[in-house]
């Protein structure tokens, strides 16, 4: 065989070496777009480009994310890459199908209109992937064909000639594996040149009509036979996983145990990591006492922002291996046929599969969970999805749980101690915000958001290994999320509380808490929820989590502190 | 759309099978899509068109949707949906031209 046709990863015949117009112009830094179907590896080449030098973020008025960072280049430019939504064509349909569309189009007024674009196509499947080729290159924007899963491709007995398929579309393909990172250094050099050289823009090759898709279907069929494109022996160990996965006794117990498995990580394999966070905060606290002068600057550190922060800051672990376990079932694959399992069950509630996913990340935390709703094409679906994510108990109601129990619930051993009652509590809420989210779905498909029986059209992609790098920069993001709540609107809300609870000065001194402005606040609103069984200490609490939920722990920290 | 006066000979008759009917495994060709527009349309360019092979593979435990082959992936579809895919066994004669 010539090495084109292998599936070693290489360029093809480069008819432009150099994609982008140059920019000297303008001081508007140079953006390329990466656009490629669902399950093509578009965020994993993202994350191989960019690394850690990029963000989350959301166009304005939909729940749609977008990522957006730095290509990381051997030379002095400046390159920055988009990842939009993954897209089987440009006629848009789902909310993120829109977002893709107009960006593209350079028809959303806050985002400028990409200077190139990537197209990244799943080489296992090149047949209907070339599809989205057609109304890209249609585009007229400079272009880059990527074929991702070259290892794949090889491995399983496919070939593609990359020259003869570049020849065909008139734009530089190559064959990659963004897994491996195979192939990533002809991108970069590709994106370097990009500036450099000025270069008209790419010339016109026939295209099918757009709107017709057997004629997209049969233009994409014709290039592959041009392209020598043989296809790859159906994925084994993708039809062996679903035999057990999907199996009419094994699969729902699989399903069952990953749930299970997913809620004892958060509870119990994450405690010994809390405790030790715990214990730092404890010894750091003494420390700083120790250490400083006695004073109003060292209640102010240790028993408002250090208390405050620190009985927040011990649930990091917690958030972050629930973020874990669901990004190592999203990117393993598992996911999609969790969500086929869950499908006829989520149908009996006037909900769907696909609204599993969101509804698992709402017990992490209900914004990423909104923001996972956008796979659901079905609009009424969708927001009926969005309005019940909420009454999952999402992580930032734990440390109030916790501390509730802790406080009120008898360490009592529940059939012979393999159970407890603390544990039995936690199960009961958590089981009690599920069924009112069930039974608000329902009342909401039955009213306002009513719909026929949606469709349900899932891909259920090949099984993968999730890779460490995607694993480990979705724990970053999450984490950076969760430590910059806490530095912001936690550390505000504790030293705001702390100032409260310790002025008006009565002869030079702190006032004990009931004669503080903190606790007139509290008294104030006491016969409002004195019926409620609170008493004005909780009521103060109750204010301050108006700002986050979890900040009524810190602010019961800083009052007993107080109150002592 | 070509074969159009065909499939409606066809339903005049027995009544068209659809993508429901099949048992695991057996292969067919996709006939006509009877469902809206939007929807048809994703099912297309998933590779649900007229003329395209399709193979029914696992059925989701405890009766839920079902996985189907067809243009080099597996696509999971309700009852309900597949049910308004009709097909007809003629592979020989109805490959896709490819150009």
């Amino acid at each position: 065989m010539s090495s084109c046709h292998e599936g070693t990863p290489r360029a093809g015949l480069l008819p432009n070496p150099s994609i982008l117009p140059p920019r000297a112009a303008t001081d508007r830094p140079i953006i390329v777009a990466i656009v490629g179907p669902p399950n093509s590896g578009k965020s994993t080449l993202f994350n191989r480009l960019t690394g850690l030098r990029q963000k989350v973020a959301n166009f304005p008025g939909v729940t749609v994310e977008h990522r957006m960072g730095k290509a990381k280049l051997k030379e002095q430019q400046e390159v920055f890459l988009v990842d939009l939504p993954g897209v089987y064509s440009l006629t848009p349909r789902a909310e993120d199908e829109q977002v893709t569309h107009d960006v593209l189009k350079g028809e959303r007024p806050d985002f400028p209109k990409p200077d190139a674009v990537i197209l990244i196509l799943d080489s296992t499947n090149l047949g209907r992937n070339l599809v989205l080729a057609a109304p890209i290159l249609s585009l007229q924007l400079p272009t880059l064909v990527l074929l991702n899963m070259a290892d794949d491709l090889k491995q399983r007995g496919g070939k593609v000639d990359v020259a003869a398929l570049a020849a065909e579309l008139n734009c530089p393909v190559a064959l990659i594996s963004a897994v491996k990172g195979e192939g990533i250094d002809r991108i970069q050099q590709f994106l370097v040149g990009t500036a450099v050289r000025l270069n008209a823009p790419p010339a016109k090759i026939e295209l099918p009509v757009l709107h017709d898709v057997p004629k997209c279907r049969q233009w994409a069929a014709k290039l592959g036979v041009r392209a020598s494109y043989r296809a790859p022996a159906p994925p084994l160990w993708t039809r062996r996983l679903d035999a057990v996965f999907l199996h009419p006794v094994a699969g729902p117990v699989v399903f069952l145990a990953v749930v299970v498995a997913v809620f004892q990580t958060i509870f119990s394999w994450a405690k010994p990591l809390m405790d030790a966070l715990q214990e730092a905060v404890l010894m750091s606290g003494r420390w700083m006492t120790a250490i400083l002068p006695d004073g109003a600057f060292r209640s102010l550190l240790v028993d408002g922002v250090w208390s405050g922060i620190g009985s927040v800051i011990v649930f990091l672990p917690q958030i972050l291996l629930l973020f874990l376990f669901i990004g190592i079932l999203e990117d393993s694959g598992y996911l999609a046929r969790a969500a086929l399992i869950a499908d006829r069950t989520m149908a009996k509630f006037g909900l769907q599969g696909k609204s599993f996913i969101p509804l698992l990340s709402a017990y992490a935390c209900a914004v990423p969970a909104i923001m996972a709703t956008r796979v659901i094409e079905n609009k009424r679906d969708r927001i009926a999805t969005m309005m019940i994510a909420p009454l999952m108990t999402c992580s930032a109601r734990l440390p109030l749980y916790t501390l509730v129990i802790a406080a009120f619930v008898p360490n009592i051993p529940i059939i012979h101690g393999v159970l407890s009652l603390p544990a039995v509590t936690m199960l009961g809420l958590y089981v009690l915000g599920f069924a009112a989210a069930v039974v608000i779905a329902r009342l909401l498909k039955s009213t306002v958001l009513k719909s026929g029986r949606s469709s349900f059209v899932l891909e259920m992609p090949p099984y993968r290994w999730p890779t460490f790098q995607s694993l480990s920069l979705r724990l970053i993001d999450r984490g950076k999320i969760f430590l910059r709540r806490v530095g912001t609107v936690i550390l505000t809300v504790a030293v705001i509380l702390w100032v409260l609870a310790h002025v008006p000065l009565h002869d030079g001194k702190t006032p004990p808490l009931d004669h503080s402005v903190a606790g007139w606040i509290g008294k104030a609103i006491e016969p409002a929820i004195r019926p409620l069984g609170f008493n004005w200490k909780i009521g103060i609490g109750l204010i301050t989590s108006l700002f986050a939920r979890e900040v009524i722990v810190g602010t019961l920290g800083t009052i007993r502190h107080r109150g002592r | 759309m070509r074969r159009k006066h065909r499939s409606a000979k066809k339903r005049a008759g027995t009544g068209q099978r659809s993508l429901a009917d099949l048992s695991t495994g057996e292969r067919c060709i996709l006939d006509r899509l009877d469902l809206p527009e939007d929807v048809a349309r994703r099912l297309m360019e998933l590779g649900f068109l007229p003329g395209n092979e399709i193979i029914p593979a696992r059925r989701a435990p405890g009766g839920g949707p079902r996985v189907f082959r067809v243009d080099g992936s597996e696509v999971a579809l309700r009852e309900d949906t597949a049910a308004r895919l009709y097909v007809r066994r003629d592979p020989e004669s109805d490959l896709i031209v490819l150009s």
